[in-house]
């Protein structure tokens, strides 16, 4: 098992499969709640985590998990004010990511190498990440699986969970939590820009083939999976960076499924 | 019997601005309870702080401890990008034996849906699916908000008549909103004119020809309603009868 680990592919794909896992099923809440642009401002937010961390010499996780929360809660707090909630994501995800790239600059001492941060290092995993990265991964599958159908209710309608006693603002303040663990989770493998695309695209090509939503987590992880995998071999033999390759799997796989979509849709 | 929920002296401050003030509220077990009133008069806030999604700004609101409430939104919007079928829908939030999914369905008069995808039913069927959902959970409490919002006049006549129905055969009081009075009205023990306070309450021919209905509503009702309005074969008490509040 030592000897396995030592393999840096080895754990390149470790790392890639539990994030995969960890961002499917919370992926399809982020699709069907319509959080897409959520994701990415709080995904931006990490950046200024990085810095954060640097700073203060925390860990990055710790670091990007305090920034991400602290987006999640800038966006609650100033939405219904005024702002169309997109024009608040905008402005708070580009600032985010804006001011993180500021902030990792006045950082002296240390050398960052930004890059990894906003696109992933995934080769330069080493075994502390795995663990970090596996922690997070089944931390958050635990929740969501433990809030599945309290937080399904909560996705059709509030009032619908509070007429069944389930608190939504519980369930919405959970989800919140499992998305800042996921984003200080993958922002090693995939990085902050691309976060998003790992939460959203697996889940987006699995609707096409599920009937339930039981379905459609299980085969967002499948199809998450594959393309961390397929996304590293085709790095590895073409020298292509490994984040990026990694969501362009992804995106074929939605490219697959909308096709198969439209056939099937075809009059014949 | 005693009540199963009971609002005294209810104030509720929404989003800056007072949608209910003073209110009394109760309804017995059995019971059919209409709110109508016009838009923005409270009927839905109402209905939210008895469900518990609305705190209270003053005043109160009792709960009998063994109040089970089942619930059939307004609306309900699902977006295409969650894959529901009815069967699942019903177990949410906790699954049910296929037994019963299989007898709510066919209570609600739906039975042959169970594995539609929900974003795929017409309107009708969509209120009967929230209908058969909200019976699983065997309330003693039946809310229904606007729940025949978008259906013709048959199709809610035919709805009210099945939570007549549903009320008959479980017990189950009702309490609904409904902007289409003269059916609605018919179909009720009592009704409650809202207008961001009680202003009237009683039996349906009580409130129909009271003056502060009349003044929100006009008088244009009320041949409607004695033509709408069917007998029932269980015999009203006098206490039914409620004085206006004001």
């Amino acid at each position: 098992m030592t000897g396995l680990l030592d393999d840096f592919m080895t754990r390149a794909a470790l790392a890639g499969v539990g994030t995969a896992l960890a961002a499917a099923p919370l992926g399809c809440f982020i699709v069907w709640r319509r959080m897409a642009y959520f994701g990415d401002a709080v995904a931006h937010a990490a950046v200024l985590g990085v810095a954060l961390a640097f700073g203060f010499s925390l860990s990055i996780f710790v670091g990007t998990l305090v920034a991400a929360l602290a987006m999640a809660l800038s966006v609650s707090a100033l939405s219904g004010r005024g702002h169309g909630v997109d024009t608040i994501l905008g402005v708070l995800a580009h600032g985010a990511l804006a001011a993180g790239l500021v902030a990792v600059s006045f950082i002296e001492g240390v050398r960052i190498d930004l890059e990894a941060f906003l696109f992933g290092d995934i080769l330069a995993v080493g075994r502390d990440d795995l663990v970090v990265i596996w922690g997070g991964a089944i931390a958050v599958l635990a929740v969501v699986f433990w809030r599945w159908s309290a937080m399904l209710t909560a996705t059709l309608n509030p009032d619908l969970a509070f007429a069944a006693g389930i608190d939504p603002r519980r369930e919405d303040r959970l989800l919140t939590l499992a998305l800042a663990i996921v984003v200080a989770v993958a922002i090693k493998v995939i990085g902050a820009l691309l976060i998003t695309a790992m939460l959203i695209i697996p889940a987006a090509a699995a609707r096409v083939f599920a009937g339930t939503p039981e379905r459609m987590a299980v085969i967002a992880a499948g199809i998450g999976c594959t393309s961390a995998l397929g996304g590293l071999y085709g790095a590895y033999y073409l020298d292509t960076p490994a984040g990026p390759s990694i969501v362009v799997v992804a995106a074929l796989f939605f490219v697959c499924a909308s096709l198969i979509d439209l056939a099937r849709r075809a009059p014949r | 019997m005693s009540d199963l929920v009971t609002a005294k002296d209810l104030t509720v401050r929404y989003g800056g601005q007072t949608a209910l003030t003073h209110v009394d509220f109760h309804i017995a077990p059995g019971e059919i309870v209409t709110i109508v009133g016009p838009n923005g008069s409270g009927k839905t806030t109402l209905l939210r702080a008895i469900l518990g999604a609305i705190p209270a700004t003053a005043g109160r609101i009792v709960r009998a401890p063994n109040l089970r409430i089942g619930y059939v939104p307004q609306r309900l919007h699902i977006d295409l990008t969650l894959p529901l079928t009815v069967r699942r829908f019903l177990d949410l939030p906790r699954r049910v034996r296929d037994k019963d999914a299989a007898a709510a369905l066919d209570q609600a008069g739906c039975a042959a849906l169970a594995d539609r995808q929900m974003t795929k039913l017409s309107g009708g069927q969509f209120q009967r699916v929230l209908l058969a959902r909200a019976l699983l959970s065997k309330p003693n409490l039946l809310i229904l908000d606007e729940a025949t919002q978008g259906l013709d006049q048959p199709g809610s006549a035919a709805f009210y008549q099945l939570i007549e129905d549903v009320r008959d055969r479980t017990g189950a009081a009702i309490l609904m909103v409904s902007h289409e009075l003269h059916v609605v009205m018919a179909a009720s023990d009592r009704v409650i004119c809202l207008n961001g306070h009680v202003c009237c309450d009683g039996r349906p021919e009580v409130v129909a020809s009271a003056p502060e209905y009349r003044a929100l509503f006009g008088t244009g009702t009320q041949g409607a309603l004695a033509l709408y309005r069917h007998e029932h074969t269980h015999s009203h008490d006098a206490d039914d009868i409620h004085e206006a509040a004001e």
